[in-house]
């Protein structure tokens, strides 16, 4: 059946089973940043927002979605010009893999927007869903705190 | 003083993993790609009697291969030839593949799957140590014995004598599965004509490059392996990949389509290869005085149904099994059998994990049986330079342990926090501890294998100046293309945005050997800085270049070169260092070329309600010779030292007749965000010869310490030893209470 | 993705009574779906037993919170996020904000439903033992009927309800009681985020002097469903809270429980926690 959601700002219309991924639709029409690491919501790993509130695309049918806005990593950046969060991942080593992280930046995305200045617990319990192999997070925590200067401070 | 090297420049391609560009290998598609499953058997050990289709399906619209189908060598080429890629007549393991399908419809591939019977007599199996030693059934070779070592030094039997005090423990870990995030995955295309061709997640391309040469009638060049990003390996992507493009390459081959075959989380889980389970038994005897007059080490561990790489984890955790300890008398018997489980395989750290738990909760115990405190049993006991390892290795760096030992346990406040928990435990439910390892892990190949290997890495520049390396090693998120291109950088004296990794492709690069064995930095980066001086000494011979120039003339040099002469490449072979010597016979010498040291500190605190641990501190100091790039080293130790965590108090591995019961990350408990308590990272830099610009490796010494500290701080917290991993609360619960029943029944006696 | 996606079917009304008549047409065929922070783990798995879905997405009828001065009712389609911001669930149901907090990680609690956790009637679930000790009453929406039931006699089984087959869980309400009393919930899992509970303890009591005037306890994950410990309350309730009634109290829970051996944890372990965390909820009363 036919589905309509925008995602990133820019309308789409899918031919696609109802019980269809969100997952898996925003893959085949090209936006592959959105990754799958379990499939039963436990990684994090394809979080999106959805109408501005943080889910694993894995677990949500792409008929709820109708008439939703989407946002996924590929949204993030501006004209080019990167989200604080995506350079302070970049720069405080907050990405080794990288498997994690558009999840995870889409997760800090959120916490940051309810807690703009967190608290160290904050960003802990706002991570929580977010599971990363790699850096044992700590970096993690260091984009999160920088970022949120950079997003104080208004530049 | 340093341009680039020792300084956190910007991760290479850091920009494509932030925006989501970086390409994993399932995020490609081909025209008429078709997706492949894999048909595992249920059973852990049998005799397959039939194959059955079953089910409302369009069978004729599948490619469907057996082990009938393979057109070379059924075998998958590693060390031992004794795994197939499919089943033929017995499965040996539970989740072994024995059918693979392959259409266009993703999810009717997976329909299909579901929908073959195998009909497979089962026969009795063995699952644990215990019983592969008891030879219950024999189900490899004549005796379930993978392989054995033998390390000798001294005279052991002199020792028990005239020892003080003997001191005997026994040790187990469990199995641990690597987690990346990033599940194994591979796409084939393959026809006899125009060859074989493999884009996957994997840390080493010519190790499946190997691995199909025997399985397809091709010669080398026909056989091309290209390794997209990758989603994280720890060591889970080091011999598995090699199965997984042999199977897409096989569908492949019969369909003559490309061929995508990408594992979901619980056939990666259940299917694939995890860490090593061991016991270790200790027998130690030692003087008054706390010295180790001999260490009398057995060494085991589960290799599952097939060799794979047992023998050379078997290896790494025998030679580390003795620590960073001088002693003169030192036997360790170690041996690897085979059980009906699924092959265990590579995981950070390869065996060294394993024996030096096992060790470093040992030193506790002698320390008790000594009565000195752990860290001056260390003291008394630790390496230094010119001392001799278990192997007869002589250290030749300067190696300072006490040095590192002091400043650990200042960061860490131990006196005080030992003071301060012994006092506020007494009347506490949540009892405090705190404890530490102190440990080495060797860089590269054991023994060797360095020389075996012959590694080459090259660079090539283009008329701007601007170079690219040429390696096989693979960026997993390690930092691969970071610290290879700074170590170039540096030593071309060029800016680190001239300098780029090409990706690794068989058909590109050269074999600079694995991505394993934290050999990457140490080893392939000095190839790497060897090739690029190689590559100026040409510039400086043709005469286009002086001794001192800017980036701006090493351009115009590389453009004036290629303009004569034509394409401008450098290449660097493996030499061993000077000196270092090696008896494989005997297992005697010169083990690993350098040797990382470090001492890690772990707070933990215990409520006796749950018996649930928490890790409240970590302090992780380590010499690991040049930090080409701070930020990265640290995040390796974080990232080790939250794997270690792991290993020491969450993962569990549940086994149901060979086969892992938990293979979901909901029920196979990894740390999240919450579980780790801040780490903190310090270096000691005493840049080592051989290495490029004085560094060595990191990628493995993180795992090897978190368990033994955290053990030990737990001991310190409870006043109970547990000597076995994962400890989980059921498990320290149950201690806990027969501690209890036996305090009990010692009063009434 | 273990299921095969074609042949699930998913309908999404625009209204309450649109999807109370299809489920009283064909009652038991349509299961309905909210958050699925449950049911997709199991399609993932290729485990999800029903072939008909119906969304309640749409249905805004069942979100938010209505109080009067006796009790709160929440929708069944409020989210764990949506509770955790209410103000009058945080100062008088603070276990429930509390337990809507250890549901998952956050992208669970914006998508998961307190009906849906209740619906899915895991023994493990985070709510039900804050909902249970809330004396929590359930409302049950059919085409033909609107029923009222005590949350405490909800479950009849593992995975097993007095919900009939055309029913949804529209709204849950909460007596306004809790004043004066103290609170106390400890879920006990693995790791400390994104943990499935091993054992959940819940305790509510009002203590007058030394003795507990009135006391409601009751458990996840110790028995094929969330419990009261009605049993165990009648063991203590009216008495002086001394060691003879918490040791009483201990021996009555561990007779109360029927724990078991799973891959997360063992019976032992939970019998022992269990026993444990009633000690510890006692002895915070005497504080």
């Amino acid at each position: 059946m036919k589905i309509e959601f925008r995602v990133n700002g820019v309308q789409h219309t899918v031919d696609s089973y109802p019980m269809a991924r969100l997952l898996d639709v925003l893959r085949e029409i090209g936006l592959t940043g959105t990754k799958e690491g379990c499939g039963e919501g436990e990684c994090g790993a394809c979080s999106v927002l959805m109408d501005g509130e943080l889910v694993n695309s894995c677990l949500v049918p792409v008929l709820q979605v109708a008439g939703c806005n989407v946002l996924t990593v590929e949204g993030l950046a501006q004209n080019g010009r990167l989200h604080p969060l995506q350079e302070a991942f970049a720069q405080t080593g907050g990405a080794q893999c990288g498997i994690c992280t558009p999840g995870m930046i889409l997760a800090a995305a959120q916490l940051l927007e309810r807690y703009p200045n967190p608290t160290d617990e904050q960003i802990r319990d706002g991570l929580a869903g977010n599971l990363c192999r790699c850096t044992g997070y700590q970096k993690i925590f260091d984009a999160v705190r920088q970022a949120s200067a950079v997003m104080a401070g208004g530049s | 003083m340093f341009q680039t090297v020792g300084k956190p420049v910007p991760r290479k391609e850091g920009r494509a993993k932030v925006t989501g560009q970086a390409k994993y290998v399932d995020d490609l598609s081909f025209p008429g790609m078709l997706h492949g499953v894999t048909v595992r058997s249920p059973v852990a050990r049998g005799r397959i009697r039939n194959i059955e289709f079953t089910g409302d399906l369009p069978w004729d619209e599948f490619t469907i291969v057996t082990a009938k189908d393979i057109p070379g060598a059924n075998v998958v080429a590693l060390i031992v030839d004794d795994q197939p890629y499919l089943a033929g007549e017995m499965v040996n393991h539970t989740e072994e593949p024995v059918v693979l399908l392959a259409h266009r419809d993703k999810h009717l591939a997976e329909k299909a799957r579901q929908a073959v019977r195998l009909d497979i007599d089962p026969l009795p199996a063995i699952f644990t140590i215990e019983e592969s030693l008891a030879k219950e059934q024999i189900i490899w070779g004549a005796d379930n014995v993978l392989k054995t070592f033998l390390v000798e030094k001294g005279d052991i039997e002199s020792v028990w004598a005239e020892a003080a005090h003997i001191v005997e423990g026994e040790y187990r870990t469990g199995a641990q599965e690597q987690l990346y995030i990033e599940t194994n995955g591979m796409i084939a295309t393959a026809s006899p004509d125009e060859g074989i061709a493999v884009w996957g997640s994997m840390q080493c391309p010519y190790y499946v490059h190997k691995a199909l040469q025997k399985t397809f009638p091709l010669p080398p060049e026909k056989i091309r392996i290209i390794q997209m990003e990758t989603g994280g390996g720890f060591g889970g992507k080091e011999e598995y990949p090699s199965i997984l493009a042999g199977h897409a390459a096989l569908l492949a081959w019969k369909s003559g389509k490309p061929v995508k075959m990408i594992y979901d989380r619980a056939e990666d889980m259940a299917a694939t290869t995890k860490r090593h389970p061991s016991l270790t038994r200790i027998r130690t005897a030692v003087s008054d005085d706390g010295k180790l007059l001999g260490m009398d080490i057995e060494f085991i561990i589960d290799g599952g149904a097939y060799a794979t790489l047992s023998s050379v984890v078997l290896s790494r955790g025998t030679i580390h099994a003795a620590g960073p300890y001088e002693c003169p008398n030192v036997r360790i018997r170690s041996k690897a059998v085979a059980t009906n489980a699924p092959p265990h395989g590579a995981f950070r750290g390869f065996g060294a994990p394993q024996s030096i738990f096992a060790l470093e909760r040992h030193m506790n115990k002698v320390a008790r049986a000594v009565g000195l405190e752990p860290q001056e049993i260390r003291r008394r006991n630790f390496l230094h330079t010119r001392g001799a390892t278990a192997t007869g290795q002589v250290i030749r760096e300067t190696v300072d342990l006490e040095k590192l030992l002091d400043r650990a346990l200042e960061l860490s406040f131990y006196d005080a926090k030992m003071q301060l928990f012994a006092r506020d435990n007494v009347n506490s439910r949540i009892k405090r501890g705190i404890g530490f390892a102190s440990f080495m892990h060797g860089a590269g190949f054991t023994g060797s294998g360095e020389r075996y290997l012959q590694s080459v890495a090259g660079v090539e520049a283009d008329a701007q100046g601007k170079i690219r390396i040429l390696v096989s090693s693979t960026e997993i998120g390690q930092g691969t293309n970071t610290i290879l291109s700074q170590i170039v950088a540096e030593t071309l004296a060029i800016d680190y945005d001239q300098v780029n990794v090409a990706q690794p492709d068989t058909a590109e690069v050269p074999n600079s050997g694995p991505t394993v064995a934290s050999r990457t930095c140490m080893v392939v980066g000095k190839l790497v800085e060897s090739a690029a001086i190689g590559l100026r000494q040409t510039l400086l011979k043709a005469d286009l270049l002086a001794d001192d120039y800017t980036p701006a003339e090493f351009a115009a040099a590389c453009a004036h070169y290629i303009e004569q002469f034509g394409p401008l490449k450098s290449f660097s072979q493996y030499e061993a260092p000077p000196g270092i010597y090696w008896d494989d016979d005997a297992y005697r010498g010169d083990a690993y070329g350098a040797f990382a040291w470090a001492v890690y500190v772990a707070e933990v605190s215990v409520d006796t309600v749950t018996c649930e641990i928490k890790v409240e501190d970590f302090v992780a100091l380590q010499e690991i010779g040049r930090v080409i790039h701070p930020v990265l080293a640290a995040g390796q130790i974080e990232g080790g030292v939250a794997q270690g965590i792991g290993y020491a108090i969450f993962e569990d591995v549940v086994w149901n007749q060979g086969r892992m019961a938990n293979a979901q990350m909901t029920n196979y408990i990894m740390p999240t965000s919450v579980d780790v308590p801040s780490i903190r990272v310090y270096f000691e830099e005493t840049p080592y010869e051989y290495g490029p610009l004085g560094a060595k490796g990191i990628g493995e010494l993180p795992i090897d310490g978190p368990a033994p500290a955290i053990l030990n701080a737990i001991e310190n917290a409870i006043g109970l030893p547990v000597n076995e991993i994962p400890l989980t609360p059921e498990k320290l619960m149950q201690a806990l209470a027969h501690a209890e029943v036996s305090a009990v029944e010692a009063s009434v006696a | 993705m273990r299921s095969y996606v074609p042949d699930y079917e998913l309908v999404a009304p625009e209204s309450l009574d649109e999807m109370l008549r299809l489920m009283s047409r064909e009652p038991g065929v349509w299961r309905p779906i909210a958050g699925g922070t449950d049911l997709m783990v199991l399609f993932e798995a290729g485990k999800l037993p029903y072939r008909k879905l119906v969304s309640l997405s749409r249905i805004n009828q069942l979100r938010g919170f209505t109080a009067s001065a006796s009790h709160i009712t929440l929708g069944g389609l409020t989210t764990y996020t949506e509770i955790q911001r209410n103000e009058i669930m945080q100062r008088e149901f603070p276990l429930l904000v509390k337990a809507a907090s250890w549901t998952g990680a956050v992208a669970t609690q914006n998508r998961g439903t307190l009906a849906g956790n209740i619906a899915n009637g895991s023994p493990a679930a985070d709510s039900p033992p804050a909902l249970l000790v809330y004396d929590a009453e359930i409302g049950l929406l059919s085409e033909r009927d609107v029923r009222w039931t005590k949350y405490a006699s909800f479950h009849t089984g593992y995975k097993t309800s007095l919900m009939e087959p055309d029913e949804v869980i529209a709204h849950i309400s909460l007596p306004r009681t809790t004043w004066g009393s103290k609170h106390y919930l400890r879920k006990v899992g693995t790791r400390k985020a994104q943990a499935i509970a091993k054992v959940a303890l819940a305790g509510l009591a009002k203590m007058n002097g030394g003795a507990v005037e009135r006391i409601r306890i009751a458990l996840g994950s110790v028995a094929p469903m969330p419990i009261r410990c009605v049993e165990t309350e009648n063991t203590i309730a009216g008495r002086m809270l001394d060691r003879s009634a918490i040791e009483d109290a201990k021996v009555a829970i561990a007779a109360e429980i029927a724990p078991i051996d799973d891959i997360r944890s063992t019976a032992d372990y939970r019998r022992r926690v269990t026993v444990n965390l009633l000690e510890e909820f006692l002895e915070s009363l005497l504080e």
